[in-house]
């Protein structure tokens, strides 16, 4: 079977540090395999660049096996590109045409400061999971395994929640740059298991007060974020993140601090 | 010293004062459809009906005291809401396409300050300007009024829009109500979306249904 090449045309989003404006550039990636993924075609743009001593732009990316979380782009105005359910790592050349004409952007939201190009500091969700999105539990030996019976659809909708990679898609598609959720998949994942209701109510109030401090938005309910999410994490999520966090509201016997803005 | 996290501090606080007087303000619109209805049971029922509220400002007084209060939170919130939603993102993405979200739920922010502008005007037509005897309206029959004033086409326009204004709205806020309270489970979900459309058109052709009686010769005087 022949293979097919594509010639691509790139808008990448350029910019040295938070605190310079950026702007779009023009780069043509050539001879493009479709079996390529689009990370390696972005590679090979770079190397050329790298090769005409130009400097090359800067992308995230670790595992490449759509895992860990740290790729992503808007491609085209889409986070992660138009493959749905999918990272920008795990998609390939051959959901794009020849002559294609493609804006990469970064995530853009005020939680998430530009580092440079298309990476942007996602420190805001390591401080919303440090604030409750954990069980504070003994660390000894590991405990049978099953030693607290959970019946299977409890497990797996727990499950579904944990696969979140807190890879920042659903702040990039929100209209308001919310990160409901992200908060609302650690909400249901700890809050469906038994290890997660000691600290269920300061839970939702610590990660909600955070997430609001970092300066994400408010939800308003579009669904972009499931929409866009690679791990297909669910919108009805965030209802139960709304009624723990009213819970705690109302009936949590104590008071949780209010954080400061962190910008 | 360190301050104690408020409901209303939070986002997610700011939209339940959303939906609680977003929930208010429906069962006004939904009361005030079914009272005015009696215009097509002729204008001696519909006359008595608004005899009934003047001679009642037990009833009218609290309503209204509640209306606003429910209109100044609504607005409080969402100019709160909105102002943080607007510094989340100060870098506008050059691209960025739509998946999900619809035409009700983008045109939030116009259709209810559209919808307010209405109520104003609608209040200065049928409630201010009888008073003050303007476009020949009296305090005699408000039924005369209501007739009155729907012969005039830009009235009708106004109202129209106005209508579609607030149904629109509800059509996104009845539902995100839902979801804003945490009212979702799986087996119901579907409904949700299927009750706030049910609501809101119920809304909007019942409101509409007053002019149209009176252009199509149903409501004359």
């Amino acid at each position: 079977m022949t293979e097919r090449t594509m010639n691509i045309t790139l808008h990448v989003w350029r910019q040295d540090n938070p605190g310079k404006p950026g702007k779009f550039e023009r780069y043509e990636a050539t001879d493009i395999s479709e079996h390529s993924s689009f990370l390696e075609m972005l590679d090979l743009v770079n190397e050329g660049l790298i090769k005409d001593g130009k400097d090359p732009f800067s992308y995230d990316h670790d595992c490449r096996e759509g895992v860990c979380g740290m790729c992503g782009m808007v491609i085209n105005g889409i986070p992660h590109g138009p493959q749905a359910a999918t990272t920008t790592c795990q998609l390939h050349m051959r959901k794009f045409k020849n002559g294609d004409e493609l804006w990469l952007e970064p995530w853009r939201a005020a939680g998430f400061p530009v580092i440079k190009d298309l990476v942007v500091d996602r420190d805001a969700f390591d401080r919303i999971i440090q604030a409750g999105g954990y069980i504070t539990s003994r660390t000894g030996s590991a405990p049978d395994a099953n030693g607290i019976a959970i019946d299977k659809k409890t497990a797996d909708a727990a499950f579904d929640a944990a696969a979140c990679i807190g890879c920042g898609a659903c702040v990039a598609a929100c209209p308001n740059a919310s990160a409901m959720l992200f908060v609302s998949a650690k909400i249901t994942h700890l809050g469906l298991l038994p290890q997660g209701q000691p600290e269920r109510k300061d839970r939702a109030r610590k990660m909600v007060a955070q997430a609001d401090a970092e300066g994400f938005g408010g939800c308003t309910n579009h669904r972009e974020c499931e929409a866009a999410c690679p791990k297909e994490i669910k919108f009805a999520n965030i209802a139960r993140l709304n009624r723990d966090f009213i819970g705690a509201m109302i009936k949590a016997p104590d008071d949780v601090p209010k954080p400061q803005p962190v910008r | 010293m360190q301050q104690s996290l408020r409901l209303t501090d939070t986002s997610i606080g700011k939209k339940v004062a959303m939906a609680a007087s977003g929930v208010i303000l429906f069962g006004f619109a939904a009361g005030h459809l079914l009272g005015n209805l009696q215009v097509f049971k002729g204008a001696e029922a519909f006359n008595s009906y608004a005899e009934w509220l003047h001679a009642h400002p037990q009833v009218v007084y609290p309503t209204r005291i509640l209306v606003l209060f429910s209109l100044g939170m609504h607005v409080w919130s969402a100019w709160t809401l909105w102002s943080r939603n607007s510094d989340a993102r100060p870098t506008p993405y050059k691209k960025k396409q739509d998946l999900a979200t619809n035409y009700a739920a983008q045109t939030m922010y116009a259709t209810g300050p559209l919808f307010l502008a209405f109520v104003l005007f609608h209040l200065a037509h049928l409630t201010v300007s009888p008073e003050y005897g303007f476009m020949g309206l009296t305090e005699e029959s408000p039924f005369a009024n209501l007739v009155s004033g729907f012969q005039h086409w830009w009235i009708v326009a106004i109202y129209a829009v106005g209508v579609l204004c607030l149904g629109v709205h509800l059509r996104h806020g009845l539902w995100s109500m839902f979801q804003t309270i945490g009212a979702s489970h799986p087996k119901y979900d579907r409904y949700r979306a299927w009750i706030a459309n049910l609501f809101a058109f119920l809304i909007t052709v019942g409101f509409l249904s007053i002019p149209a009686g009176v252009m199509a010769n149903i409501v004359t005087l």
